[in-house]
């Protein structure tokens, strides 16, 4: 392998638990509610799923325990902007706290902490027969872990269900047009309530990506912003999941370059580099924005509580 | 029977109010749960928290030096809240507000004490206002979604602010150690009453934009623009121009607040000089109603909240990070009650709908 391809590898597993934030923030604003509080969801997911991991050692109880805290997250902004119609900013804001003082106050004992040998040797890199033979995507895409691959696998399956299922269809019509959504009686409030939770969940399980296989230790604050670009990358792939692939594994990319230049013998200030993946993500921000085509509008109800009787 | 939700039409303020207060005891009591869970008596912790806030002349001094840049911080980000330009960004402007007035303290550390202080204020209020016009052109341009692009700016500021202190700026007597030179006594901001007075522009503040926002022709504008787009534009209001001032003075806010902590509190420039107090500051412009009187009563008590987790800290071992949790439980619960001043519950009896 050739340091490029190496390179790319390791942006895959960087990008892997944005990739997890954005398909579970795409799944939230689909049905059209704004939610901030992704880094607060993943940072609870981080610290329950690193928890659970530590005392049992099951890598299975950890991930459920990670989803289940960040469906909780879910669950708290669910309930306050879909049943009590709150602000949608301001309530992802209070999330984005509150998830990031719960990891803290929960993670307290566990700071120097270690994931468990077996969730280490769950996720070690596996090639899949065949197809990581192929020269150049091979090893890139196909010498990874088994959370890289299970990304891959929720991305298509997120797609799918979006685009070619009847229930995917029902759910973007909410997002664009809860008032004819309701007419053609579908039900709102149970639409909206599971998919935020398991957008919620997802944000739980990019966080456990980080804590249990990326770092793999315990540590304050290990989402560190990765929740906010989130955000910024479901913009970036106007709300598909087929683009939030490449977009997260894009953003990867940029994460870890800062590094990757010292090792290459480019002396440019790391803090510097530290600022690209924002810079881009504001350049990509001003585009789309500039371009502004149907395609990759946001759901035109996305933001606003719907109410039955303002119709 | 069935229950059903009917908009309010309109509610007193008392009524407003009282609804308020209550869902704050509410988040305290539910709140106490976590106390208990951690084998503490939540009374005793809570009237710790007030001793620890106003117990005596230190802890209220020191609670007022959390409020003074949470107040001003809050009325900044008011002005654009009300504009419905949600302006996360304000952590981003304090520090780029700091940084502008930390360079004339560095270069001309010699200089007389007021012109340095006026200058440095010039410069804070500059570089915080510069830093929040970029998202406000591309909003006013091409409608740029303002919240993303003033978070990603935080964290550009941040970024910024700990490479000067490993590279331009570092302090070569520090021994090897990152961090920039220590403010001369010219450039730190006099006390009165053993605060500095960060607290006489915050009260001058509140009362200005109090004045702006309710008196002036530019301040109804800005509340016009907020409440609907259409309504400003059929009534004449320049909307770009609108929504510029605007930013430029709740920046510009935010960058004062970055001057003084600097100045006043950690006398130089350091990564850690808004410690969170743009984000926390949101919170307190949404709970003050985005009004300047109000706002400045909640900071204050925002201040005795932080101040008190750091005293029960100390004194019962209980993390800082509670203290963190307990403003965004306060936070859910002022949110969810505002569904009981919007909506008013009726029982109707008899067929549904």
């Amino acid at each position: 392998m050739n340091g490029m391809t190496t390179f790319l590898a390791a942006a895959i597993v960087a990008g892997t638990p944005l990739l997890f934030a954005t398909l579970g923030e795409i799944l939230i604003e689909r049905v059209g509610n704004l939610n901030l509080g992704v880094e607060g969801m993943m940072l609870m997911g981080a610290v329950i799923g690193f928890l659970v991991g530590l005392n049992t050692g099951n890598v299975f109880a950890a991930l459920i325990g990670a989803m289940a805290a960040g469906a909780f997250g879910g669950l708290i902004f669910a309930f306050l902007t879909i049943s009590l119609r709150a602000n949608q900013v301001v309530t992802g804001l209070a999330l984005a706290t509150f998830g990031s003082g719960f990891s803290t106050l929960v993670g307290k004992q566990l700071i120097g902490q270690t994931a468990p040998a077996a969730v280490k040797s769950f996720f070690k890199p596996y090639s899949i027969p065949l197809i990581s033979d192929i020269p150049v995507i091979g090893p890139i895409f196909f010498k990874q872990d088994a959370f890289v691959y299970l990304g891959y696998i929720l991305a298509v399956v997120i797609g799918l269900y979006l685009y070619n299922t009847s229930k995917g269809l029902n759910l973007r019509s909410i997002g664009e047009n809860p008032g004819c959504a309701d007419a053609a009686s579908i039900n709102i409030t149970l639409y909206k309530y599971i998919h935020i939770l398991m957008g919620g969940a997802l944000c739980g399980l990019g966080g456990a990506y980080l804590s249990l296989v990326y770092i793999p230790n315990w540590q304050e604050n290990v989402v560190a912003g990765r929740g906010w670009i989130a955000i910024a990358l479901v913009i970036f792939s106007a709300w598909n999941p087929y683009k939030a692939i490449l977009g997260a594994f894009l953003f990867g990319g940029l994460d870890i370059i800062g590094f990757r230049l010292q090792g290459a013998g480019i002396h440019i200030s790391q803090y510097l580099v530290d600022m690209l993946p924002y810079l881009v993500t504001i350049a990509i921000l001003v585009i789309v924005s500039m371009k502004k085509s149907k395609r990759n509008a946001p759901p035109k109800n996305l933001g606003t509580p719907y109410f039955r009787e303002d119709r | 029977m069935m229950i059903r939700f009917i908009k309010r039409d309109e509610i007193s303020k008392k009524k407003d109010i009282t609804i308020k207060i209550t869902s704050v005891i509410l988040a305290l009591f539910t709140f106490s749960i976590v106390f208990m869970l951690m084998d503490k008596n939540p009374l005793d912790i809570y009237a710790s928290m007030l001793k620890g806030a106003f117990g005596s002349a230190y802890s209220i001094r020191e609670t007022i030096k959390l409020a003074i840049p949470l107040c001003i911080a809050a009325l900044g980000v008011a002005v654009a809240f009300k504009m419905h330009f949600w302006n996360i960004g304000a952590e981003g402007q304090i520090l780029m507000g700091a940084f502008a007035a930390s360079i004339f303290a560095l270069k001309f550390g010699t200089m007389s004490r007021p012109v340095l202080l006026l200058i440095m204020m010039v410069a804070g209020i500059i570089g915080g206002s510069l830093w929040a016009l970029i998202p406000a052109v591309f909003k006013a341009k091409w409608g740029t979604n303002e919240t993303i692009v003033t978070l990603m700016m935080n964290y550009i500021a941040i970024k910024w602010i700990i490479f000067l202190q490993h590279g331009p700026l570092k302090d070569p007597n520090a021994k090897g150690f990152a961090k920039i030179a220590n403010f001369t006594n010219n450039a730190i901001l006099p006390e009165i009453f053993k605060v500095h007075i960060g607290w006489i522009i915050a009260i001058v503040l509140v009362i200005f934009i109090f004045i702006f926002m309710n008196y002036t022709k530019r301040g109804y504008e800005i509340s016009v623009l907020g409440e609907s787009e259409k309504t400003a534009l059929y009534s004449g209001v320049n909307i770009k121009k609108t929504i510029i001032i605007s930013i430029l003075l709740s920046g510009g806010l935010c960058g004062l607040v970055g001057m003084i902590q600097a100045s006043g509190i950690s006398n130089t420039l350091v990564e850690g000089v808004s410690g969170g107090v743009g984000y926390t500051a949101i919170i307190v412009a949404w709970l003050g109603y985005l009004s300047a009187p109000v706002i400045f009563i909640v900071s204050i008590l925002f201040a005795a909240l932080q101040q008190g987790g750091s005293f029960i800290q100390t004194s019962y071992g209980i993390p800082a990070a509670t203290a963190l949790i307990l403003q965004a439980m306060i936070l859910f619960f002022v949110l969810g009650s505002e569904f009981f001043i919007k909506f008013k519950i009726v029982k109707k009896v008899g067929d549904a709908k």
